[in-house]
């Protein structure tokens, strides 16, 4: 008997072994997946290395995308205020970096903190601020829905872009540089290859991390909690806890994606905090395929390679997402995942 | 009202003690913002009986069970879950006392599986998911399955099953038999029936009179609003039926 509950697999799907798990979705993930893992080292092969960083980007988005589609896909949370999250984990990786390079201190009082190249340690840093920023963000807007949890997501987000671009330690309006790319022990991160790899198995993790938790009691109560509160509150479990659990968890997968980002680029400045950034994610999402585990992948190629390719031959590139945006939410209602793999197992 | 008090006295010998007393809900009003719907519903249940909340349509069954879930809340009156007043408290604080709810209309969540939707909200106690689905093999045999593939009666069975895997003390059902197809309803019914043998708690909307007045230990009839007749099942007779039920 077919065991859907064992759900999607991160990793890539044997195309050879028709078992009864492999169905059409789960194809459609793995020769995603696949396609991602392969285009930067053909793209070193043809020796066009500006595709590697392409391949990191695309996979970083993803896994912005990812976070967000915790909480809108699977929780019914739409947050307009992701940039926020993403943002922070690009600040964090920046400020440190920033320290670290002219060996001041980051913090004198209450402990005497410098800073650190050292990427695990900044990624902690990230999810720890993130969970910290969500629980104080989520605790506040969970009491709202609908348009109004929109804009107080989004306000928060907006306070958060206002702060950086007014505080001047840090670069304010002009951004912070990040001279020499953080490391991490063992590998070469100024390799475009090598930190490819970090960025794909980040999202590969990140990716496991929603498909296992949706598979558990709590994702079976965030559906609920998504589909009738009253029903969920009628059998004694409160909702707000548990969207307010996977609002954090959403932003610290943003989060790491923001300082992955801000490494990426060599750069952090307020525009990885604004508005545009916050629609941007959710752009991915919708393109992508809301609540589908690997909706973010396919939307984020698209996007990326939209962005990229039509950005080249036109400065109006947005005029043409705007159209294929509209296509899909008109046309294919799941989105491209909607389009290539059918409708979900449990829509 | 003359029936009202002739029959409360007729029970009262009967009537359980306070100790064994579940649930109590007294002069209970609610309304749906200006329109008043509940004006004095009086309604006990006790430990281990099985009581029928009766009326016709739109005469307040429904609206006492929400009242009592706390989902419209009452604006007076009063409602005490083994001796705890319950009424100012959220509807996940009230299900976790102890009560147990089958909505009207078959509520399971179509996206989840038959599994995930009865492991989903359980809580620890007798009620696991082994026994559940000795009381609906049909459950076991469709665990992967998604509940939108179920058959109404199907959809009936699990959200009655979601609702004993949190293990409540009372079980209230709303028209669990009700719109399915009479192979089904007799499987609900022989469910039913077991469950009094168990010993459950449970208060009952339905309107299969031929099922419902073998099974419960007490009626309760409820008409505009308000409490209008009480008694036991073989008290209800044909001028009772006519005046209340309409049937």
């Amino acid at each position: 008997m077919p065991e859907p509950a064992m759900g999607a697999l991160a990793g890539p799907v044997s195309l050879s072994s028709a078992r009864p798990w492999l169905n059409r979705e789960r194809l459609i993930n793995g020769l995603l997946l696949m396609a991602l893992f392969a285009s930067p080292f053909i793209a070193q092969a043809v020796g066009e290395t500006y595709y590697i960083n392409l391949a990191s980007r695309i996979a970083i988005v993803a896994m912005a995308a990812v976070g967000l589609n915790l909480a809108i896909g699977y929780g019914g949370m739409i947050s307009f205020g992701h940039a926020a999250f993403f943002g922070l984990g690009g600040y964090v990786a920046g400020i440190s970096a920033f320290h670290a390079f002219d060996m001041s201190l980051l913090l004198s009082w209450p402990i005497t903190l410098g800073g650190s190249d050292f990427m695990p340690g900044i990624w902690l840093a990230a999810m720890v601020l993130c969970a910290l920023l969500a629980l104080v963000i989520g605790a506040i807007s969970l009491r709202t829905s609908g348009v109004y949890f929109i804009m107080i997501t989004l306000a928060f987000a907006q306070m958060l872009y206002y702060f950086a671009v007014s505080w001047p330690s840090y670069g304010g309006d002009d951004g912070l540089p990040i001279y020499l790319r953080n490391q991490f022990p063992g590998l070469n991160t100024n390799d475009p290859l090598t930190y490819f790899l970090i960025c794909f198995v980040a999202l590969g993790l990140s990716l496991a991390l929603c498909a296992r938790l949706m598979r558990s009691r709590f994702g079976a109560a965030l559906t609920m909690a998504r589909l009738n509160e009253t029903r969920l509150a009628t059998a004694g479990i409160s909702p707000f806890p548990i969207r307010l659990v996977a609002f954090v968890l959403s932003a610290v997968i943003t989060g790491v994606a923001g300082a992955l980002f801000a490494d990426l680029n060599g750069f952090v400045g307020p525009s990885m905090l604004s508005w545009h950034r916050s629609g941007e994610i959710m752009v991915i999402v919708i393109l992508g395929g809301v609540g589908r585990l690997y909706g973010p992948v396919a939307g984020a190629i698209l996007f990326v390679l939209m962005e990229t390719l039509l950005g080249g031959v036109t400065e109006y590139w947005m005029l043409f997402l705007g159209l294929v945006l509209l296509g899909v939410v008109l046309f294919a209602r799941g989105g491209l995942m909607g389009l290539l793999a059918g409708r979900a197992r449990h829509e | 009202m003359a029936p009202v008090t002739k029959s409360v006295r007729t029970r009262a010998s009967a009537k359980p003690t306070w100790e064994t007393e579940m649930l109590r809900i007294a002069g209970l009003e609610t309304f749906y913002g200006p329109s008043q719907a509940l004006f004095g519903v009086d309604l006990d249940v006790a430990a281990g009986e099985m009581v029928a909340l009766m009326g016709r349509n739109g005469m307040g069954k429904t609206t006492t069970i929400r009242s009592l879930f706390g989902l419209t809340p009452a604006a007076r009156g009063t409602v005490e879950f083994e001796s705890r007043d319950v009424r100012r408290l959220p509807a996940y604080r009230i299900a976790r006392l102890g009560l147990g709810l089958v909505p009207e209309g078959r509520r399971c969540f179509p996206n989840l599986s038959v599994r995930e939707n009865l492991q989903a909200t359980a809580r620890a106690g007798e009620w696991g998911l082994a026994r559940v689905e000795r009381l609906f093999p049909r459950l076991a045999e469709r665990a992967t399955q998604s509940a939108r593939t179920l058959s109404g009666g199907e959809q009936q069975m699990l959200a009655i099953g979601r609702a004993l895997m949190t293990n409540p003390r009372l079980l209230v059902l709303d028209e669990a038999t009700e719109g399915l197809a009479p192979v089904i309803r007799k499987e609900i019914w022989v469910a039913i029936r077991t469950l009094k043998e168990q010993g459950q708690s449970t208060l009952i909307v339905d309107k299969t009179l031929s099922e419902l007045l073998p099974v419960v230990d007490r009626c309760i009839i409820l008409e505009k609003g308000l409490t209008a007749w009480r008694g036991l099942p073989s008290e209800l007779d044909d001028t009772i039926r006519d005046r209340y039920l309409g049937v």
